[in-house]
Protein backbone atom coordinates (compact mmCIF):
# COMPACT_ATOMS: atom_id res chain seq x y z
CA UNK A 1 0.00 0.00 0.00
CA UNK A 2 2.05 2.84 -1.25
CA UNK A 3 -1.21 5.28 -0.41
CA UNK A 4 -0.91 4.68 3.31
CA UNK A 5 -3.46 7.26 4.93
CA UNK A 6 -0.83 7.75 8.06
CA UNK A 7 3.13 7.63 7.90
CA UNK A 8 4.18 6.73 10.68
CA UNK A 9 8.08 7.54 10.04
CA UNK A 10 8.89 3.65 10.64
CA UNK A 11 8.17 2.57 7.37
CA UNK A 12 12.01 1.20 6.34
CA UNK A 13 11.61 -0.73 10.12
CA UNK A 14 11.08 -3.54 10.16
CA UNK A 15 10.63 -4.39 13.78
CA UNK A 16 9.13 -0.91 14.10
CA UNK A 17 5.85 -1.31 12.71
CA UNK A 18 6.75 -0.75 9.31
CA UNK A 19 6.20 -4.12 8.14
CA UNK A 20 2.97 -5.13 6.22
CA UNK A 21 2.60 -8.86 6.12
CA UNK A 22 -0.34 -8.35 5.29
CA UNK A 23 -0.40 -5.84 2.82
CA UNK A 24 -3.43 -4.36 4.27
CA UNK A 25 -3.10 -0.92 6.07
CA UNK A 26 -4.14 -1.22 9.99
CA UNK A 27 -7.32 0.89 9.53
CA UNK A 28 -8.29 -1.90 6.67
CA UNK A 29 -7.46 -4.68 8.49
CA UNK A 30 -9.07 -3.59 11.75
CA UNK A 31 -12.61 -2.75 9.82
CA UNK A 32 -11.90 -6.27 8.75
CA UNK A 33 -11.58 -7.74 12.56
CA UNK A 34 -14.82 -5.90 13.33
CA UNK A 35 -16.70 -6.91 10.50
CA UNK A 36 -15.78 -10.68 11.74
CA UNK A 37 -17.12 -10.13 15.20
CA UNK A 38 -19.90 -7.97 14.24
CA UNK A 39 -20.86 -11.27 11.84
CA UNK A 40 -20.44 -13.71 14.56
CA UNK A 41 -23.19 -11.25 16.76
CA UNK A 42 -25.60 -11.48 13.67
CA UNK A 43 -25.25 -14.98 13.48
CA UNK A 44 -25.86 -15.69 17.19
CA UNK A 45 -29.10 -13.70 16.43
CA UNK A 46 -29.61 -16.11 13.49
CA UNK A 47 -28.85 -19.18 15.26
CA UNK A 48 -31.40 -18.52 18.14
CA UNK A 49 -33.84 -17.94 15.48
CA UNK A 50 -33.01 -21.12 14.39
CA UNK A 51 -33.44 -22.80 18.06
CA UNK A 52 -36.16 -21.19 18.88
CA UNK A 53 -37.79 -22.60 15.26
CA UNK A 54 -36.76 -25.80 15.93
CA UNK A 55 -37.84 -25.76 19.27
CA UNK A 56 -41.76 -25.02 17.84
CA UNK A 57 -41.05 -26.21 14.27
CA UNK A 58 -44.76 -28.15 14.19
CA UNK A 59 -46.15 -24.59 14.72
CA UNK A 60 -44.21 -21.78 13.60
CA UNK A 61 -45.63 -19.49 11.47
CA UNK A 62 -45.22 -19.10 7.37
CA UNK A 63 -43.68 -16.17 6.40
CA UNK A 64 -45.25 -16.28 3.27
CA UNK A 65 -48.60 -15.75 5.42
CA UNK A 66 -47.09 -12.74 7.23
CA UNK A 67 -45.29 -10.91 4.44
CA UNK A 68 -47.44 -10.36 1.67
CA UNK A 69 -47.75 -6.97 1.32
CA UNK A 70 -46.66 -3.89 -1.24
CA UNK A 71 -46.87 -0.56 -0.73
CA UNK A 72 -49.73 1.12 -2.85
CA UNK A 73 -51.43 -2.24 -3.94
CA UNK A 74 -53.77 -2.69 -0.41
CA UNK A 75 -55.53 -6.17 -0.33
CA UNK A 76 -53.56 -7.48 -2.88
CA UNK A 77 -51.47 -10.75 -1.64
CA UNK A 78 -48.03 -10.28 -3.21
CA UNK A 79 -45.61 -12.72 -1.00
CA UNK A 80 -42.29 -11.96 -1.20
CA UNK A 81 -41.96 -8.99 -3.92
CA UNK A 82 -41.63 -6.35 -1.68
CA UNK A 83 -38.92 -8.18 0.11
CA UNK A 84 -37.19 -8.98 -2.81
CA UNK A 85 -37.50 -5.10 -4.24
CA UNK A 86 -35.55 -4.58 -0.75
CA UNK A 87 -33.01 -6.80 -1.70
CA UNK A 88 -32.29 -5.62 -5.09
CA UNK A 89 -32.47 -2.04 -3.56
CA UNK A 90 -29.59 -3.20 -0.92
CA UNK A 91 -27.73 -4.85 -3.54
CA UNK A 92 -27.85 -2.08 -5.83
CA UNK A 93 -26.39 0.44 -3.28
CA UNK A 94 -23.26 -2.14 -2.91
CA UNK A 95 -23.03 -1.97 -6.21
CA UNK A 96 -22.84 2.04 -6.46
CA UNK A 97 -20.49 1.47 -3.21
CA UNK A 98 -17.66 -0.70 -5.32
CA UNK A 99 -18.01 1.50 -8.21
CA UNK A 100 -17.31 4.77 -6.31
CA UNK A 101 -13.81 2.89 -4.13
CA UNK A 102 -12.98 2.13 -7.99
CA UNK A 103 -13.56 5.72 -8.79
CA UNK A 104 -11.43 6.72 -5.90
CA UNK A 105 -8.59 4.47 -6.68
CA UNK A 106 -8.21 6.40 -9.91
CA UNK A 107 -8.55 9.60 -7.92
CA UNK A 108 -11.79 10.83 -9.42
CA UNK A 109 -13.45 13.04 -6.97
CA UNK A 110 -16.52 13.68 -8.83
CA UNK A 111 -17.45 10.05 -9.83
CA UNK A 112 -16.59 9.17 -6.18
CA UNK A 113 -19.14 12.07 -5.21
CA UNK A 114 -22.27 10.78 -7.60
CA UNK A 115 -21.86 7.09 -6.51
CA UNK A 116 -21.66 8.15 -3.16
CA UNK A 117 -24.73 10.06 -2.80
CA UNK A 118 -26.27 7.38 -4.79
CA UNK A 119 -25.19 4.76 -2.56
CA UNK A 120 -26.87 7.14 0.44
CA UNK A 121 -29.91 7.21 -1.48
CA UNK A 122 -30.18 3.45 -1.82
CA UNK A 123 -29.49 3.08 1.77
CA UNK A 124 -32.85 5.54 2.80
CA UNK A 125 -34.90 4.12 0.90
CA UNK A 126 -34.17 0.53 2.69
CA UNK A 127 -34.35 2.12 5.82
CA UNK A 128 -37.76 3.77 4.74
CA UNK A 129 -39.31 0.39 3.03
CA UNK A 130 -38.31 -1.62 6.50
CA UNK A 131 -40.05 1.28 8.84
CA UNK A 132 -42.89 0.85 6.30
CA UNK A 133 -42.69 -3.00 7.12
CA UNK A 134 -42.27 -2.64 10.69
CA UNK A 135 -45.74 -0.68 10.52
CA UNK A 136 -47.84 -3.70 8.57
CA UNK A 137 -46.45 -5.84 11.04
CA UNK A 138 -47.45 -4.08 14.28
CA UNK A 139 -51.02 -3.15 12.64
CA UNK A 140 -51.60 -6.39 11.73
CA UNK A 141 -53.76 -8.12 9.17
CA UNK A 142 -56.61 -10.22 9.80
CA UNK A 143 -57.12 -10.18 13.80
CA UNK A 144 -57.38 -13.39 15.84
CA UNK A 145 -58.04 -15.16 19.29
CA UNK A 146 -55.24 -15.66 21.95
CA UNK A 147 -56.10 -19.05 24.00
CA UNK A 148 -55.42 -19.42 27.71
CA UNK A 149 -52.45 -21.56 26.93
CA UNK A 150 -50.96 -18.23 24.64
CA UNK A 151 -51.74 -20.25 21.33
CA UNK A 152 -53.44 -18.24 18.03
CA UNK A 153 -56.81 -19.32 16.83
CA UNK A 154 -57.04 -17.92 13.59
CA UNK A 155 -60.51 -17.59 11.17
CA UNK A 156 -60.86 -19.19 7.85
CA UNK A 157 -63.41 -19.36 5.43
CA UNK A 158 -64.47 -23.33 3.93
CA UNK A 159 -61.84 -22.21 0.93
CA UNK A 160 -59.37 -22.35 3.71
CA UNK A 161 -58.77 -18.12 2.70
CA UNK A 162 -58.27 -16.05 5.78
CA UNK A 163 -61.27 -14.16 7.27
CA UNK A 164 -60.39 -10.82 8.82
CA UNK A 165 -62.46 -10.55 12.48
CA UNK A 166 -64.16 -7.56 11.18
CA UNK A 167 -65.41 -9.27 7.98
CA UNK A 168 -67.94 -11.53 10.49
CA UNK A 169 -67.38 -9.76 14.36
CA UNK A 170 -70.02 -7.14 15.07
CA UNK A 171 -68.95 -4.24 17.25
CA UNK A 172 -71.79 -4.74 20.39
CA UNK A 173 -71.91 -2.77 23.72
CA UNK A 174 -68.50 -2.55 25.64
CA UNK A 175 -68.33 -2.19 29.49
CA UNK A 176 -64.91 -2.27 29.73
CA UNK A 177 -63.22 0.74 29.06
CA UNK A 178 -59.52 1.31 28.49
CA UNK A 179 -57.96 2.10 31.96
CA UNK A 180 -55.63 5.71 31.51
CA UNK A 181 -53.91 7.55 33.88
CA UNK A 182 -55.88 10.42 34.64
CA UNK A 183 -58.53 7.99 35.61
CA UNK A 184 -59.05 5.29 38.69
CA UNK A 185 -55.70 4.15 40.04
CA UNK A 186 -53.02 7.19 39.14
CA UNK A 187 -50.22 5.16 38.07
CA UNK A 188 -51.71 2.26 36.21
CA UNK A 189 -52.59 2.51 32.50
CA UNK A 190 -52.74 -0.25 29.88
CA UNK A 191 -51.80 -0.01 26.11
CA UNK A 192 -54.91 -0.11 23.59
CA UNK A 193 -57.50 -2.49 23.62
CA UNK A 194 -58.61 -4.60 21.31
CA UNK A 195 -61.83 -3.50 19.00
CA UNK A 196 -63.55 -6.59 19.93
CA UNK A 197 -64.14 -8.57 22.67
CA UNK A 198 -64.18 -12.84 22.60
CA UNK A 199 -67.85 -12.82 23.24
CA UNK A 200 -68.15 -10.83 20.26
CA UNK A 201 -65.83 -13.21 18.19
CA UNK A 202 -68.11 -15.94 19.51
CA UNK A 203 -70.93 -14.46 18.67
CA UNK A 204 -70.03 -13.62 15.71
CA UNK A 205 -69.07 -17.20 14.87
CA UNK A 206 -72.12 -18.28 15.48
CA UNK A 207 -73.55 -16.44 13.27
CA UNK A 208 -71.81 -17.13 10.31
CA UNK A 209 -72.18 -20.69 8.80
CA UNK A 210 -68.71 -20.94 6.87
CA UNK A 211 -66.07 -19.63 8.73
CA UNK A 212 -63.70 -21.91 10.54
CA UNK A 213 -61.10 -21.61 13.21
CA UNK A 214 -57.25 -22.32 11.82
CA UNK A 215 -55.09 -23.92 14.56
CA UNK A 216 -51.08 -22.85 15.03
CA UNK A 217 -50.15 -26.52 14.18
CA UNK A 218 -49.01 -27.74 10.44
CA UNK A 219 -49.66 -30.67 8.89
CA UNK A 220 -47.66 -33.23 7.07
CA UNK A 221 -48.61 -31.13 4.08
CA UNK A 222 -46.70 -27.87 6.03
CA UNK A 223 -50.44 -26.21 5.84
CA UNK A 224 -52.17 -25.15 9.75
CA UNK A 225 -54.46 -26.90 10.77
CA UNK A 226 -58.18 -26.31 9.94
CA UNK A 227 -60.94 -27.56 12.77
CA UNK A 228 -64.32 -28.76 11.70
CA UNK A 229 -66.80 -26.38 12.22
CA UNK A 230 -68.04 -28.50 15.97
CA UNK A 231 -64.50 -27.82 17.00
CA UNK A 232 -63.80 -24.52 16.42
CA UNK A 233 -67.02 -23.42 18.40
CA UNK A 234 -65.87 -25.74 20.78
CA UNK A 235 -62.13 -24.52 20.96
CA UNK A 236 -63.20 -21.09 20.61
CA UNK A 237 -65.33 -21.02 24.08
CA UNK A 238 -63.41 -23.17 26.12
CA UNK A 239 -60.03 -21.62 25.17
CA UNK A 240 -60.54 -18.15 24.07
CA UNK A 241 -59.06 -15.59 26.28
CA UNK A 242 -58.56 -12.51 24.40
CA UNK A 243 -58.37 -10.59 21.05
CA UNK A 244 -54.94 -9.75 18.98
CA UNK A 245 -54.49 -7.37 16.44
CA UNK A 246 -51.34 -6.91 15.14
CA UNK A 247 -47.69 -7.95 16.37
CA UNK A 248 -45.71 -6.57 19.19
CA UNK A 249 -43.63 -8.12 21.36
CA UNK A 250 -45.70 -10.04 23.98
CA UNK A 251 -48.61 -11.18 21.50
CA UNK A 252 -48.52 -11.48 17.87
CA UNK A 253 -51.39 -12.46 15.51
CA UNK A 254 -49.76 -14.41 13.33
CA UNK A 255 -48.77 -16.94 15.54
CA UNK A 256 -45.91 -17.86 18.20
CA UNK A 257 -44.62 -14.37 20.47
CA UNK A 258 -41.49 -15.26 19.43
CA UNK A 259 -41.44 -15.22 15.91
CA UNK A 260 -42.43 -11.54 16.24
CA UNK A 261 -39.95 -11.06 19.23
CA UNK A 262 -37.34 -12.26 16.60
CA UNK A 263 -38.34 -10.48 13.94
CA UNK A 264 -38.33 -7.24 15.72
CA UNK A 265 -34.74 -7.78 17.00
CA UNK A 266 -32.89 -8.90 13.96
CA UNK A 267 -34.76 -6.43 11.31
CA UNK A 268 -34.23 -3.73 14.22
CA UNK A 269 -30.17 -4.35 14.61
CA UNK A 270 -29.64 -5.16 10.56
CA UNK A 271 -31.93 -2.31 10.30
CA UNK A 272 -29.73 0.28 13.03
CA UNK A 273 -26.70 -1.51 10.56
CA UNK A 274 -27.96 0.26 7.99
CA UNK A 275 -28.94 3.39 9.40
CA UNK A 276 -25.56 3.91 11.09
CA UNK A 277 -24.07 3.06 7.76
CA UNK A 278 -25.86 5.50 6.08
CA UNK A 279 -25.00 8.46 8.65
CA UNK A 280 -21.12 6.86 8.16
CA UNK A 281 -21.75 7.45 4.51
CA UNK A 282 -23.39 10.77 4.77
CA UNK A 283 -20.12 12.04 6.60
CA UNK A 284 -17.73 10.36 4.26
CA UNK A 285 -19.52 12.26 1.45
CA UNK A 286 -19.17 15.61 2.62
CA UNK A 287 -15.39 14.47 3.34
CA UNK A 288 -15.23 14.07 -0.48
CA UNK A 289 -16.68 16.86 -1.58
CA UNK A 290 -14.68 19.07 0.88
CA UNK A 291 -11.65 17.40 -0.94
CA UNK A 292 -9.91 16.10 2.20
CA UNK A 293 -9.13 12.80 0.20
CA UNK A 294 -8.31 14.63 -2.88
CA UNK A 295 -5.68 16.08 -0.66
CA UNK A 296 -4.69 13.29 0.80
CA UNK A 297 -4.20 11.49 -2.43
CA UNK A 298 -5.97 8.62 -1.29
CA UNK A 299 -9.61 7.67 -1.12
CA UNK A 300 -9.11 4.96 1.22
CA UNK A 301 -11.84 6.24 3.65
CA UNK A 302 -14.17 5.13 1.13
CA UNK A 303 -12.96 1.64 0.70
CA UNK A 304 -13.15 1.25 4.43
CA UNK A 305 -17.10 2.60 4.65
CA UNK A 306 -17.15 0.47 1.66
CA UNK A 307 -16.49 -2.88 3.53
CA UNK A 308 -18.80 -1.95 6.21
CA UNK A 309 -21.45 -1.05 3.70
CA UNK A 310 -21.07 -4.31 1.63
CA UNK A 311 -21.06 -6.00 4.97
CA UNK A 312 -24.71 -4.69 6.24
CA UNK A 313 -25.98 -5.85 2.62
CA UNK A 314 -24.05 -9.64 2.87
CA UNK A 315 -25.77 -9.72 6.29
CA UNK A 316 -29.44 -8.91 4.42
CA UNK A 317 -28.47 -11.49 2.05
CA UNK A 318 -28.87 -14.35 4.72
CA UNK A 319 -31.88 -12.82 6.79
CA UNK A 320 -33.54 -12.44 3.74
CA UNK A 321 -32.98 -16.16 3.73
CA UNK A 322 -33.59 -17.20 7.05
CA UNK A 323 -36.61 -15.14 8.02
CA UNK A 324 -38.79 -14.92 4.22
CA UNK A 325 -37.84 -17.93 2.37
CA UNK A 326 -36.16 -21.05 4.38
CA UNK B 1 -3.18 -0.89 -5.67
CA UNK B 2 -5.31 0.21 -8.11
CA UNK B 3 -4.60 -1.47 -11.03
CA UNK B 4 -4.10 -4.98 -8.86
CA UNK B 5 -7.67 -6.52 -9.53
CA UNK B 6 -7.90 -9.95 -10.03
CA UNK B 7 -10.91 -9.94 -12.84
CA UNK B 8 -11.62 -13.84 -13.66
CA UNK B 9 -14.73 -15.00 -11.41
CA UNK B 10 -16.05 -18.80 -12.16
CA UNK B 11 -12.12 -20.16 -11.35
CA UNK B 12 -11.64 -18.12 -14.54
CA UNK B 13 -14.57 -18.95 -16.84
CA UNK B 14 -15.29 -15.00 -17.32
CA UNK B 15 -13.12 -12.77 -17.20
CA UNK B 16 -13.50 -9.16 -17.58
CA UNK B 17 -11.93 -6.39 -19.06
CA UNK B 18 -11.89 -3.75 -16.05
CA UNK B 19 -13.06 -3.50 -12.56
CA UNK B 20 -16.02 -1.64 -13.56
CA UNK B 21 -16.91 -4.22 -15.76
CA UNK B 22 -16.45 -7.21 -13.80
CA UNK B 23 -18.54 -5.54 -11.23
CA UNK B 24 -21.48 -5.18 -13.10
CA UNK B 25 -21.20 -8.37 -14.53
CA UNK B 26 -21.35 -9.56 -10.37
CA UNK B 27 -24.35 -8.04 -10.02
CA UNK B 28 -26.31 -9.16 -12.85
CA UNK B 29 -25.03 -12.62 -11.84
CA UNK B 30 -26.34 -11.69 -8.23
CA UNK B 31 -29.84 -10.39 -9.75
CA UNK B 32 -30.08 -13.80 -11.49
CA UNK B 33 -29.56 -15.70 -7.84
CA UNK B 34 -32.10 -13.19 -6.50
CA UNK B 35 -35.19 -13.74 -9.07
CA UNK B 36 -34.39 -17.68 -8.45
CA UNK B 37 -34.58 -17.69 -4.95
CA UNK B 38 -37.86 -15.33 -5.20
CA UNK B 39 -39.58 -17.75 -7.79
CA UNK B 40 -38.91 -20.53 -6.08
CA UNK B 41 -40.42 -19.02 -2.83
CA UNK B 42 -43.60 -18.07 -4.33
CA UNK B 43 -44.35 -20.90 -6.43
CA UNK B 44 -42.84 -23.73 -4.20
CA UNK B 45 -42.64 -26.89 -6.60
CA UNK B 46 -43.98 -29.74 -5.18
CA UNK B 47 -41.18 -31.73 -7.18
CA UNK B 48 -38.31 -29.73 -3.74
CA UNK B 49 -41.22 -30.38 -1.12
CA UNK B 50 -39.06 -34.00 -0.38
CA UNK B 51 -36.54 -34.20 2.49
CA UNK B 52 -32.83 -34.14 1.34
CA UNK B 53 -30.60 -34.87 4.55
CA UNK B 54 -33.36 -34.14 7.45
CA UNK B 55 -34.21 -30.93 5.48
CA UNK B 56 -36.78 -30.10 2.47
CA UNK B 57 -34.91 -30.01 -0.68
CA UNK B 58 -36.23 -26.86 -1.44
CA UNK B 59 -34.58 -25.15 1.97
CA UNK B 60 -31.17 -26.81 0.84
CA UNK B 61 -31.41 -25.18 -2.30
CA UNK B 62 -32.28 -21.31 -0.99
CA UNK B 63 -29.33 -22.21 2.11
CA UNK B 64 -26.84 -23.22 -1.05
CA UNK B 65 -28.04 -19.90 -2.89
CA UNK B 66 -26.98 -17.93 0.05
CA UNK B 67 -23.77 -18.97 0.33
CA UNK B 68 -23.31 -18.71 -3.34
CA UNK B 69 -24.29 -14.54 -3.24
CA UNK B 70 -22.45 -14.52 0.25
CA UNK B 71 -19.46 -15.44 -1.45
CA UNK B 72 -19.51 -13.02 -4.53
CA UNK B 73 -20.24 -9.86 -2.36
CA UNK B 74 -17.15 -10.98 0.03
CA UNK B 75 -14.64 -12.05 -2.97
CA UNK B 76 -15.48 -9.50 -5.43
CA UNK B 77 -17.48 -5.94 -3.51
CA UNK B 78 -15.27 -6.17 -0.70
CA UNK B 79 -12.08 -7.30 -2.73
CA UNK B 80 -11.31 -9.97 -0.37
CA UNK B 81 -9.83 -11.65 -4.25
CA UNK B 82 -7.45 -9.00 -3.88
CA UNK B 83 -6.52 -9.66 0.16
CA UNK B 84 -3.07 -11.79 0.87
CA UNK B 85 -4.20 -15.18 1.59
CA UNK B 86 -3.32 -15.02 4.89
CA UNK B 87 -5.73 -11.76 5.94
CA UNK B 88 -8.36 -13.99 3.57
CA UNK B 89 -8.15 -16.81 5.79
CA UNK B 90 -7.88 -15.13 9.00
CA UNK B 91 -11.54 -13.40 8.71
CA UNK B 92 -13.45 -16.29 6.75
CA UNK B 93 -11.73 -19.73 8.40
CA UNK B 94 -12.63 -17.81 12.01
CA UNK B 95 -16.27 -17.09 11.20
CA UNK B 96 -17.24 -20.01 9.52
CA UNK B 97 -15.58 -22.10 12.27
CA UNK B 98 -17.63 -20.22 15.27
CA UNK B 99 -20.84 -20.02 13.25
CA UNK B 100 -20.89 -23.68 12.30
CA UNK B 101 -20.05 -24.74 15.84
CA UNK B 102 -23.05 -22.26 17.08
CA UNK B 103 -25.54 -23.48 14.33
CA UNK B 104 -25.24 -27.17 14.90
CA UNK B 105 -25.01 -26.62 18.92
CA UNK B 106 -28.16 -24.92 19.10
CA UNK B 107 -30.38 -26.67 16.38
CA UNK B 108 -29.49 -29.55 17.99
CA UNK B 109 -31.00 -28.36 21.21
CA UNK B 110 -33.64 -27.16 19.63
CA UNK B 111 -34.53 -29.89 18.14
CA UNK B 112 -33.85 -31.69 21.32
CA UNK B 113 -36.66 -29.40 23.18
CA UNK B 114 -39.42 -30.21 20.65
CA UNK B 115 -38.74 -34.08 21.02
CA UNK B 116 -39.39 -33.83 24.88
CA UNK B 117 -42.63 -31.45 24.33
CA UNK B 118 -43.65 -33.92 21.60
CA UNK B 119 -42.96 -37.36 23.54
CA UNK B 120 -45.07 -35.79 26.51
CA UNK B 121 -41.85 -34.56 28.84
CA UNK B 122 -39.79 -37.72 28.40
CA UNK B 123 -36.97 -38.23 26.33
CA UNK B 124 -35.38 -41.43 27.18
CA UNK B 125 -37.18 -44.04 29.72
CA UNK B 126 -34.59 -46.65 31.48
Amino acid sequence: MSTTVANTGTEVKTWGGGNEPLKASYGKMMMWFFIVSDALTFSGFLAAYGFSRFKFIDSWPIADEVFTHVPFLHGQELPMIYVAFMTFVLIMSSVTMVLAVDAGHHLNKAKVTIYMFLTIIGGLIFVGSQAWEWATFIQGDFGAVQTKGGNILQFVDAEGHRVALRDFVEVGEHERVQQERKNGIWFVKEGTLPTYTVEEVIHGLEKHENVLVRTQILNEHGHKTVLTRAESLKQLKANGKHVVEGANLKENEYGSPLFADFFFFITGFHGFHVFSGVIINIIIFFNVILGTYEKRKSYEMVEKVGLYWHFVDLVWVFVFTFFYLV
Amino acid sequence: MAHAHKLEIFRGLVKFKSNTQKIWGVLIFLTIITAVEVVLGIYKPEVLMGHVLGMKALNWIFIILTLVKAYYITWDFMHMRDETKALRRMVVWTAIFLILYLMFILLQEGGYVFDVYDNGYIKRDF
